[in-house]
């Protein structure tokens, strides 16, 4: 069971804090979900554990060895979509294909993009795609390598009813197969259906990590805000 | 349980008692003397230079200058690299004040070497290889805090310059090798292959120019890096002011 | 090696992107040949004046367009943050640098061979020999290993590629020199040992550039 442990996260920005000590763990097969207003810190936390951002202090441990997280093994959905405009979709999945060194790349590709739903437009260059399907490459892109922790940045903002729902069993998916999903989302209803668990972030700070049915939409309005929720069971930060 | 450098984080304070420096004081007041004994040296101690006469009293002045512009841009690049290796922000600190000071002492090179160029050899600038080279880490050294100037945050902004300065550090002895071999080739007609005689005494002057220039390069980083200093102190406060106002009404402070 | 076919691999998507678009060589194209005209109507170059600043003018062409292709390659990285999508492969980000250096480089060669044919028309000046070639990709290279590296940091500057050639043209000083020297001893039909002296110095910039390039790209596209 691979576990991912999050110990004393924090990130500044100059003499602004960004993250402050976040400590959790991702478990294998889990969907978790996290929250919190904007500026909370989501997306720095998401790009430090993908790696694209180095923390100030703290440590990431995989399966209890220290040092940031393989690449390999990480895959990241953000607002960005990360592909060339002037590619077709079928290169775009090609190129890292071979970034990430993957055996017969070229078959995994084309059966992402089958499963995405772009096959047919898949020569096609992504500067025509609309937004949902750009995301939807995007999607292909961060499953291309097979990831165990999968980081996804609002994947379900901008996108349509079929779209979304291509994500949420896309997912679902994932996690059947024993991957440990991370995702932010603004809609806290849909984070509790999504996730057996959520994380709340406020001001750079966890101050909760509780599972998804001992609290409602309105007690994790309340904890992003920063007030104790109504409701919930709160456990701030986890481990010292 | 925490890994990592706080002191990147910028949440210790400032090591160094910065109130009062009666050492940097003290140092500048002593580099003053030294580069104003130097300078008398110059006027009246050395000999009066056979060809080109008085004028090329400023010559000590000239070459001492150079010789900080350029100490200073490799004790800014040596700096740079410690910033990238270590990640302490002082370094950085370090490799800005010693490019600001190291520019003032460039830019003198430069004018002097130019009111020299004109009475010896009747222009204003000559593509001479020694002031050529002056000229190209004069624009290297512009270059650098421009790209400061362009960046905003901080980490950021010092990680940039410490690769820029590296980069350019490498270049500065091959385009003193390509120029000296132009020169060599096509010598520049008017400035030609000229030398100096030498005498003991104007080594004397050149040295003791030397030495006060580079007392006052240190006195005045010194300084340039209280003012840093004091600035990241300012920074610090400000953001553990935002901090305790942030938290002020959580109850998760 | 697994990284120098991940160079490659970004390197083909690049000269792909310029197969499909053609903006990056019709633009430094267009550039150059105009830099050529300036020139010459500034300079008044004809006859024996022109065939002894050719060379000047060429480099001059060379290195001045050649920022333009440098800023529009790393500017291709900003859009969709494709720059985050290279650095979460499981690459050394120096890989990176070969990889956009080399696409660089390449489109920099095949707009010069446009311009060489050009100028050897214009300027009357036998550009077209091995030698000459030889010291084009030469300094070229050297200029596009420092020009990635740099134009990665100006793009990420307020001021964006604006500043690039502030920043870069001190630090491509030596080439210049070197190039415009070595292509003018050859011309001229200078002693062999001259145009070797400037040979080696292209090489020794192209191997140190290329080596602090490979130590510090990695804190360039750092975040953080």
């Amino acid at each position: 069971m691979a576990t991912l442990r999050v110990c004393g996260l924090t990130k500044t920005y100059g003499y602004r804090h960004a993250l402050r000590g976040v400590s959790f763990d991702l478990v294998e097969g889990e969907v978790v979900a996290l929250v919190g207003a904007n500026g909370a810190g989501k997306t720095t936390l998401l790009r430090v554990l993908a790696g694209l951002v180095r923390p100030s202090a703290g440590s990431v441990l995989l399966d209890g060895r220290d040092g940031a997280v393989p690449r390999q093994l990480v895959g990241y959905l953000a607002h960005d979509a990360m592909v060339y405009d002037d590619l077709s979709a079928e290169a775009n999945l090609r190129l890292y294909a071979r970034l990430y060194d993957l055996a017969a790349g070229e078959r995994r590709a084309a059966a992402l993009l089958e499963r995405v739903g772009l096959a047919e437009r898949r020569h096609e260059r992504v500067r025509a795609y609309s937004f949902g399907m750009r995301q939807r490459l995007a999607l292909a892109r961060a499953l291309l390598h097979r990831p165990r922790f999968l980081l996804l940045d609002e994947p379900a903002s901008g996108l349509d009813v079929e779209a979304a729902a291509l994500l949420d069993a896309l997912v679902a998916e994932q996690a059947g197969e024993g991957c440990a999903v991370l995702l932010t989302t603004h809609d806290l209803s849909r984070a509790l259906a999504a996730s057996r668990r959520v994380l709340v972030l406020a001001k750079g700070r966890l101050v909760a990590d509780t599972p998804s049915d001992d609290v409602t939409p309105q007690g994790l309005a309340a904890l992003c805000r920063g007030e104790p929720a109504p409701d919930a069971p709160i456990s701030p930060g986890g481990r010292p | 349980m925490a890994k990592g450098d706080l002191a990147r984080a910028g949440t210790r304070p400032s090591s160094v008692a910065w109130g009062r420096d009666p050492l940097g004081v003290a140092l500048l007041l002593l580099a003053i003397l030294a580069v104003v004994a130097a300078s008398a040296m110059a006027l009246l101690y050395a000999p009066r230079e056979a060809t080109m006469g008085d004028v090329q009293r400023i010559f000590y002045g000239h070459v001492a200058s150079a010789w900080v512009g350029f100490l200073a841009f490799g004790v800014a690049c040596a700096a740079g690299i410690a910033y990238l290796v270590r990640g302490a922000r002082r370094w950085d600190a370090l490799a800005l004040s010693s490019v600001e000071v190291g520019l003032a002492f460039m830019a003198m090179a430069v004018i002097t070497g130019s009111l020299w160029a004109r009475p010896v050899w009747g222009v204003f600038w000559t593509w001479e290889p020694r002031l050529t080279i002056t000229a190209v880490q004069l624009l290297v050294y512009v270059a650098y805090l421009m790209l400061r100037a362009s960046l905003d945050g901080p980490e950021q902004r010092a990680r940039y310059a410490a690769v820029y300065s590296v980069a350019a550090f490498v270049t500065v002895p091959l385009s003193w090798f390509a120029i000296r071999w132009w020169r060599t080739i096509h010598p520049d007609l008017l400035t030609g292959g000229g030398g100096m005689a030498v005498t003991p005494a104007m080594l004397q002057t050149l040295a003791a120019s030397l030495a006060a220039y580079t007392l006052l390069y240190v006195a005045l980083v010194r300084q340039r890096l209280r003012l840093e200093h004091l600035q990241h102190e300012l920074e610090r406060l400000r953001g553990e002011a935002e901090d305790a106002d942030a938290f002020a009404s959580s109850p998760y402070a | 090696m697994s990284a120098l076919r991940k160079a490659w691999a970004l390197a083909a998507k690049d000269l792909l992107v310029e197969l499909h678009t053609w903006e990056m060589v019709s633009a430094m194209l267009v550039f150059a040949v105009l830099a050529l005209f300036v020139f010459s109507f500034a300079l008044d170059l004809h006859g024996a004046v022109a065939r002894a600043a050719a060379p000047g003018v060429l480099w001059s062409a060379v290195v001045l367009s050649g920022t333009l292709g440098l800023s529009r390659s790393m500017a291709r990285e900003q859009q969709a943050r494709c720059i985050d999508g290279l650095r979460l492969a499981p690459m050394d980000p120096a890989v990176i640098w070969g990889g956009k250096a080399l696409g660089a480089l390449l489109v920099m060669v095949v707009v010069e061979a446009v311009l060489l044919p050009l100028m050897v028309m214009l300027f009357d000046v036998p550009l077209l020999r091995p030698g000459v070639l030889w010291v084009l990709v030469l300094g070229t290279l050297g200029y596009a290993a420092v020009g990635t590296l740099v134009a990665a940091m100006a793009v990420n500057t307020r001021a964006r590629e604006v500043l690039l050639p502030v920043l870069l043209l001190p630090l491509a000083v030596p080439v210049l020199i070197a190039a415009v020297r070595a292509t003018g001893a050859l011309v001229e039909g200078a002693a062999p040992a001259e145009v070797a002296g400037w040979t080696r110095l292209l090489v020794a910039y192209d191997l140190v550039m290329v080596a602090v390039c490979l130590l510090t790209f990695g804190y360039v596209v750092e975040e953080g």
